[in-house]
């Protein structure tokens, strides 16, 4: 379609887009999962991954990775709209690539093969915390913890090894040294 | 041990221990219990709609003329689903409404049960917050809960969706008291620090072309809210211009009223708002029909945002200084300090201000909210200057529906009072005056409430005229009746080559028949004439009227800023109407 000129409902200028990791600490509740998610679909923003788990027993607080692209302007959006939300505790947000952040994802392999293959499999993952998880005479189950990238790469050069089976979690973040987000 | 309540019960408890005297609801069996218990509460008045979105506006309108939450109470499945339409149209517009739904019970949600809906799942998003009670035991909490939810920060709906078994379940009671953890929307977590108020001072001080730019902010903070911006913009000299829903908040006779701006916004007030050095923003968000498009959007001024919820700052306009606040806080605040240490800004600073003022005079000699008026035929715009004058000495509460008679009204009616204006201005929703004027006029008795509208718009909700007729609302429906969808027969004219694709009602009915059935008064107007008369008729009956106002079928709502233009390039009349780009034709 021709570029508009109207002075209406025309997109501005587009800011430069950024991925950033955002921690939500949340009330534990029923359809709480879907209030972060309706937000983020309502209001056209990007989930890339999710990874969500309970981490006070005691008073029932989820807390929440949210792996998302946006230009500054949504982004500082996304994080004011988590805050208005009712079950919503407090919100960390950061840039990917901030230096005293750690990220990790994990992931498991489910691999077909001789031992040999299985050995050379290993070998690749040596970098990556690799943790046999199961093991037959014919297949063998890794886990590996590493960044995204990271595990999009392994994923692609265990293909020609016989990887069939993948899942992988969202990544978790948190600071390094003796800081806590706040 | 406390006595052991019911779930209905406890319903009716909360609601008398947040003072609720009006609730507007629909029965079915999922509320049954609820609607059994209502013969013991006296205090707590049940009106009948005649569908569940009448309800819901007509709560609207009570809230917005009384400045307290409306209460909703339906029935499960169509029950919740029917009351959609007014929730998102009050978290569009930011008014406080507690929704209590029925639900099937416990045991049967997830079946696909006889009027069965995932309430909560469909709301979720035009709700502030919203709860399913599992268990009686929470469910106090949850309904005080709710109505801190709805009324605190930037206020909103809230939903309490409660199973039938647990209506009928006993539980304990107790009324819960600021159970929020954190105050919503920053409200009480930000206090408003001299250097803020410097900054906002030291910006007005400095500016020569500066505009007040007021939106419905200033009316949920309050009727003190209203008083207080009166109080700083005469301080200050300053022009002031109003969004849809900030109306009333400062008096629209007012010479140092530009008028409302906007998409069909006076000439003065859309060109000051583009010209200005200083913009202060107090309780607006810079909606898209105001801003156009948002690049060339004022690009010489600095601005000042008052908002009380951080996610309207920088939603689409970057500002200069952000100040998160109830508007009432800052305005006292604001005006204690300016007083201090500028005594007599107003005389000293006029010379500064004055080119500016002298600009805005020309501007204001184009006259933008003229037209061509004629003695055969009752011009719509002519209507409702005539009901303003004949209305004007007497306390009138205006709803309108959505359209061209909508920008009429706010074009033509001046305001001088807060909460007298109830529009629907965020959703848009056609239907929504006639319930909204029942809400009204429960909330202000003896009032005179007027419902300007189309004929479109009104047969939406039509259904309601029997609720007035219970409970002998006297409300006034003034339909200005082209027998188009006026805004999109508008539309279509100047976007679409005079298409006038299914804007056109070729049946309708007769209105005055129509209000005689209902058992209410109809009135037909049909040239200017006679136009006085029959206003003034209408205002002397002390029942429901139907106004019939036949008028001009092809007149159209000017000034507009026409798709395709840039913001300070307005649409002044007919005379002026030109082509406009297909990539304008577009946009909405």
């Amino acid at each position: 379609m021709a570029k508009s000129k109207s002075a209406y409902s025309v997109p501005g200028k587009i800011g430069k887009i950024e991925r950033h990791i955002i921690v939500v600490w949340v009330d534990n509740e029923a359809g709480v999962l879907a209030r972060i998610a309706g937000l983020f679909s309502g209001r056209g923003y990007n989930i890339e991954s999710l990874a969500v788990a309970e981490v006070d027993k005691k008073k029932h607080i989820s807390r929440i990775t949210i792996v998302t692209e946006g230009t500054p302007q949504v982004i500082e959006q996304i994080n004011l709209q988590l805050k208005k939300l009712v079950p919503v505790h407090k919100v960390a947000d950061f840039k990917r690539g901030e230096k005293d952040i750690l990220f990790r994802e994990l992931a498991m392999f489910k691999i077909l093969g001789n031992t040999k293959k299985i050995e050379k499999v290993k070998k690749i993952c040596k970098k990556f915390n690799p943790v046999i998880l199961d093991k037959t005479n014919k297949s063998v189950v890794i886990q590996v913890t590493a960044l995204r990238a990271e595990i999009d790469k392994l994923a692609l050069d265990l293909k020609s090894l016989g990887l069939i089976s993948t899942s992988r979690t969202g990544a978790v973040a948190m600071t390094k040294g003796s800081k806590i987000f706040s | 041990m406390p006595k052991l309540l019911s779930g209905a019960e406890i319903v009716f408890k909360a609601l008398e221990d947040q003072k609720v005297e009006y609730i507007f609801g629909y029965p079915g069996g999922a509320v049954l219990p609820i609607y059994d218990e209502l013969k013991n509460h006296k205090s707590i008045k049940h009106i009948l709609a005649r569908h569940e979105q009448g309800a819901g506006h007509s709560a609207e309108g009570y809230a917005r003329s009384s400045g307290k939450p409306g209460v909703l109470l339906v029935t499960s499945g169509p029950g919740a689903t029917n009351a959609v339409t007014a929730l998102t149209d009050a978290y569009m517009d930011s008014i406080p409404l507690v929704c209590i739904s029925g639900q099937v019970p416990t045991h049967l949600i997830g079946t696909d049960a006889f009027q069965e809906c995932d309430t909560t799942g469909i709301t979720r998003p035009c709700t502030k917050h919203n709860w399913l009670v599992k268990d009686v035991n929470d469910l106090s909490k949850v309904l005080h809960l709710a109505f801190e939810v709805a009324t605190t920060g930037r206020p909103g709906p809230v939903l309490v969706d409660i199973p039938k078994d647990i209506q009928f379940k006993k539980g304990k009671y107790k009324f819960f008291k600021n159970t929020l953890r954190k105050k919503l929307n920053g409200k009480a977590t930000h206090k408003i620090s001299n250097s803020e108020l410097d900054k906002f001072i030291d910006l007005i001080k400095k500016s020569s072309k500066p505009i007040f730019y007021t939106g419905g902010g200033v009316i949920n903070s309050g009727p003190e809210a209203s008083k207080y911006l009166r109080e700083l913009v005469s301080l200050t000299g300053f022009p002031i211009t109003s969004t849809l829903q900030g109306l009333g908040a400062y008096p629209g006779d007012d010479p140092q009223f530009l008028g409302m701006l906007g998409m069909h916004g006076t000439y003065e007030a859309n060109n000051a708002m583009h010209d200005c050095d200083l913009m202060i923003n107090i309780g607006a968000r810079f909606d898209d029909r105001i801003t156009g498009k948002v690049d060339e959007f004022s690009p010489g001024s600095k601005k000042i945002h008052v908002d009380i919820d951080p996610s309207s700052i920088g939603k689409n306009i970057k500002v200069d200084l952000a100040i998160i606040s109830d508007v009432t806080e800052l305005l006292k605040s604001l005006i204690k300090r300016f007083k201090e240490k500028n005594k007599n800004f107003l005389n000293s600073n006029k010379q500064k201000t004055s080119k500016w003022w002298e600009q805005i005079g020309k501007w204001r000699e184009k006259k933008s909210l003229n037209f061509i008026n004629s003695d055969k035929i009752i011009k719509p715009q002519h209507a409702v200057q005539r009901l303003y004058e004949l209305t004007k000495n007497q306390d009138t509460f205006i709803t309108t529906e959505v359209g061209q008679h909508q920008m009429w009204a706010a074009q033509h009616y001046k305001f001088n009072k807060p909460n007298r204006w109830m529009t629907s201005g965020g959703l848009g929703t056609m239907g929504y005056g006639l319930p909204a004027a029942i809400g009204v006029q429960i909330a202000n008795p003896g009032k005179l409430v007027v419902d300007i509208a189309g004929e479109a718009s009104v047969l939406m909700t039509m259904q309601e005229m029997s609720t007035a007729v219970q409970y002998r609302l006297p409300i006034k429906i003034f339909i200005l009746n082209n027998e188009y969808m006026g805004m999109v027969r508008q539309w279509q004219e100047l976007l679409h080559e005079k298409n006038y694709s299914e804007s056109y009602t070729a049946a309708l009915p007769d209105f005055v028949k129509l209000a005689e059935s209902y058992g209410c008064v109809g009135i037909r107007a049909k040239t200017p004439g006679e136009l006085d008369d029959k206003i003034k008729e209408m205002i002397s009956i002390d029942r429901p009227v139907i106004f019939d106002c036949v008028v001009d079928k092809a007149e159209n709502c000017f000034p507009m800023i026409p798709s395709g233009k840039p913001h300070n390039q307005m649409i002044l009349g007919p005379e002026e109407e030109e082509e406009i780009s297909d990539e304008g034709k577009i946009l909405v």
